[in-house]
């Protein structure tokens, strides 16, 4: 038997990705790392705008540099291509026809208007496994609608019931506010590539590809189907009001933590670490019930206890405990986390421009698929040659002739 | 009965999954058309049957587990008998996948762990989510939605600039529930076309900390802590979340470009500000945001958050009101897309439940039946899956063995 590593799981698939920013390129990114090669597809302009978000090394902005980009391109092979030239639209199908998967995030209707859609494309290469991610689908009133990162946060219906607790508390009536960085950007690039390898399993029985409408608003609403569903449901509305009943976030020496001893177990588990067993049989406290009654003696138990101590001695102290117990780990405390570090989640990737970095890699692992090395993203146009003369076999004067006519 | 046309038609999943997290995954392996067969225990039914959200506390009347759990089957078993582990071993030997998402350990000691199942299917696709992973120093550590939202880094960036954290719930239960989806169908895919299969070790608030990497690669770089921004952003402005004329509406609003800047002008009817050089740029006008926060705020709080979004959109600035769940249930754009399905229950009725966000032209996804009740499909498993006689069945019984 083989070796088998990660890169194998999708060994043999080839990725057009015609897409910018995070859920597209996440996508590809999710799709590269087990495998597939992945050719992005960047239009003229400068590429992905991803390319001018940073964060750059010391805030100087430089293409090759962006911080977003790097993470989001891993694996990749990049290729410059102009669709707004006949020739441009010509080499994209032949691409295509060559490729497995399309990932696209063009606002609906203008891969049809240049002749590109999944009927022109799929009567070229039935077999392709045609993605579209948006960020409300490909039908409906909304489809042409404009939607940032945190538009689409609040448009998924998360961003309505946060901050909520104790930011709550503090400022009552404030706005909504959306997840940090891109998150429902991201949520909507896992959910495309959830569906394209789907489709692509249902192509290893079938042997035709098809189209996967990928809306990441609803994306976004299924990860708060408990919310929505209930109101669904029920009529009751979560909004920023909501709270915990007993627990939750308290400052400590250092940052913040969050304690929730819901079971009986968990508060016994965690006053005993404390040093205060004796509140574990306390009448007042013992059950469910009787803690949400003393809630705020409990809380001022708590928040006294953690007031006088860092995170990090909250968590060695109550985690073993049973209790569930978390600090709110900065980038810094996530970067340097010993847990991650034993799993060598941060992975190292030399870039022709960037260096050395440290990224974060994979949540799973494979027990017959054992990790591999990751590349890094591509530089602008650092594949054309690669993929243009090896892939599509075009001679390397024809290939200087499309850069000089702009096409590449 | 329960195949679907989705591309998962044909594969079982034995689903050993609590909570969310792992029921999340389970929830989108059935949506795709995998038959989902979840095994409890009437000790320790799932916790989500009898949560907060429960209309009259019994254990089949959750619509919150049901919205969470549709399309599965319902097997109830005794897994402290060894017949209830025999049981399992039976139904594994003709399955595709387990999904199980308890503590480290539980498993092997159930005596169902990979080593053993693996011997009962050798191209079993198992996988195993847990707060941190299988190795490492926290591996022992037991994890929650709360526990993994603020130890991936999640938390900490996510709240108003001058406040604390925020404590994102059951959505992040969700997005680990994602994460482990795609690891399983990657697994699915390689197995078909080599016929070989896998363990996956999982790690729950890894899973998240991937949803962060552009900040994670700032400090990577820069050594820089990412700040909790509230709605704003590092390089566009305006860019916040604005009050509305009825009490708590809000609407999102974002300019990206100057386009969008001058359009957003002229529906505010301030063509002035357009020419007006303090807001020339995008660096300009990220320099003023607190006056332009001002300005709009004063202009969307005379209006209604859908109308000012139309009015927006048309005129080509990205404005979307933060919707709350009733928005979205009444919300015309998702009726026309056909995204509420009703689904009858036996005991809650009608039920109304979101369908697969994905739209797959030729193997569609979808949602069959609703949540299993407690149980509710013994029969059907053991009879017709495992081919038992009813005489089996009953002296099984007669043992406690599905209690």
């Amino acid at each position: 038997m083989t070796a088998m590593a990660e890169r194998d799981l999708l060994a043999g698939i080839t990725v057009l990705e015609y897409a910018t920013m995070v859920a597209g390129p996440y996508c590809g990114k999710l799709l590269a790392e087990l495998g597939a090669r992945v050719i992005k597809v960047e239009g003229p302009g400068g590429g992905d705008p991803a390319r001018r978000r940073g964060p750059f090394p010391e805030d100087l902005p430089d293409d090759e540099l962006s911080g977003l980009f790097l993470y989001l391109n891993t694996s990749k092979q990049g290729v410059t291509l102009n669709l707004e030239t006949a020739t441009g639209r010509d080499l994209f199908r032949r691409l295509a026809a060559s490729a497995d998967v399309l990932v696209e995030d063009a606002t609906p209707g203008v891969m049809a208007a240049i002749g590109l859609d999944h009927d022109a494309l799929c009567s070229l290469n039935p077999r392709l496994v045609y993605t579209s991610v948006t960020p409300f689908g490909q039908t409906g009133p909304y489809s042409q609608y404009r939607a940032y990162p945190m538009n689409l946060f609040h448009a998924g219906g998360e961003g309505y019931t946060l901050p909520g607790s104790l930011s709550n508390e503090l400022f009552p009536g404030r706005e909504p506010v959306q997840g940090g960085t891109y998150l429902a950007e991201y949520d909507g690039g896992l959910h495309a590539a959830i569906a394209t390898v789907a489709a692509l399993i249902a192509r290893n029985l079938t042997g035709s590809g098809q189209h996967v409408d990928v809306s990441k608003q609803e994306a976004a609403m299924m990860l708060n189907l408990l919310n929505i569903q209930l109101f669904a449901n029920t009529g009751e509305l979560v909004t920023r009001r909501r709270s915990y009943h007993f627990g939750g976030i308290f400052p400590c020496k250092d940052g913040y933590v969050i304690l929730y001893p819901r079971e009986d177990r968990h508060w016994q588990g965690l006053t005993a670490a404390m040093g205060r067993p004796e509140l574990g049989t306390e009448e007042r406290f013992r059950t469910w019930e009787d803690r949400y009654r003393h809630r705020d003696e409990v809380n001022a138990v708590l928040r006294e206890w953690v007031a006088a101590h860092t995170k990090e001695e909250v968590f060695q102290t109550a985690a073993p405990s049973g209790c569930p117990a978390a600090y709110f780990a900065t980038t810094e405390d996530v970067f340097h986390s010993p847990q991650f570090a034993a799993r060598d989640f941060f992975e190292e990737i030399e870039h022709p421009s960037a260096g050395r970095l440290a990224y974060p890699s994979r949540p799973y692992g494979f027990s017959e698929a054992p990790r591999s090395q990751q590349g890094p993203a591509p530089l602008l146009g650092q594949h054309n040659r690669e993929v243009y003369c090896g892939l599509l076999g075009l001679a390397p004067g024809e290939l200087a002739e499309l850069h000089r006519a702009g096409v590449v | 009965m329960q195949e679907g046309s989705g591309p998962l038609a044909g594969v079982r999943v034995v689903d050993f999954t609590w909570a969310l997290a792992g029921p999340g995954c389970t929830l989108f392996l059935g949506m795709l058309g995998a038959e989902v067969i979840k095994v409890e225990t009437a000790q320790y039914p799932d916790a989500m049957r009898r949560g907060a959200y429960s209309v009259s506390g019994d254990l089949d009347s959750s619509p919150t587990f049901n919205s969470a759990n549709l399309n599965k089957l319902g097997l109830r078993l005794n897994l402290r008998r060894p017949e209830g582990v025999q049981i399992i071993k039976r139904l594994v030997a003709v399955s595709d996948v387990v999904v199980e998402n308890f503590r480290l350990g539980v498993m092997d000691r159930i005596g169902l762990g990979y080593q053993v199942l693996r011997q009962v299917n050798p191209t079993l696709v198992m996988a195993s989510s847990c707060a941190f992973g299988s190795t490492g120093p926290w591996r022992e550590l037991a994890g929650y939605a709360n526990v993994f939202n603020a130890m991936s880094g999640m938390g900490s960036i996510t709240g108003y600039q001058d406040g604390p954290p925020t404590e994102l719930r059951d959505s992040i239960d969700m997005r680990v529930g994602t994460n482990l989806t795609f690891a399983v169908l990657a697994a699915l895919y390689h197995r078909q076309r080599t016929g070989v299969g896998q363990y996956i070790d999982h790690a729950a608030a890894e899973a998240i900390t991937r949803h962060l990497g552009d900040a994670v690669m700032d400090y990577a770089m820069n050594q820089r802590v990412t700040p909790r921004r509230g709605n704003r952003d590092p390089l566009m402005a305006p860019h916040g979340c604005y009050p509305c004329k009825e009490n708590d509406t809000w609407l999102s609003l974002a300019v990206g470009t100057d386009d969008e800047w001058r359009a957003l002008c002229l529906v505010l009817g301030r063509p002035d500000l357009a020419a007006d050089p303090r807001f020339a740029d995008g660096a300009a006008r990220w320099a003023q945001q607190a006056e332009l926060d001002s300005i709009i705020g004063a202009w969307t709080c005379q209006r209604d958050a859908r109308q000012a979004m139309q009015e927006l959109q048309e005129a080509g600035v990205a404005a979307i009101p933060s919707f709350s769940a009733k928005d979205l249930f009444e919300d015309p754009h998702l009726r026309a897309r056909g995204v509420w399905q009703d689904v009858e229950h036996p005991k809650l009725g009608t039920t109304h439940v979101q369908v697969p966000p994905w739209r797959l032209s030729a193997t569609p996804a979808s949602v069959r039946r609703h949540g299993p009740l407690l149980g509710g499909d013994n029969d059907y498993v053991l009879c017709q899956v495992l081919g038992m006689g009813a005489g089996e069945v009953e002296r099984l019984a007669g043992q406690q063995v599905f209690e």
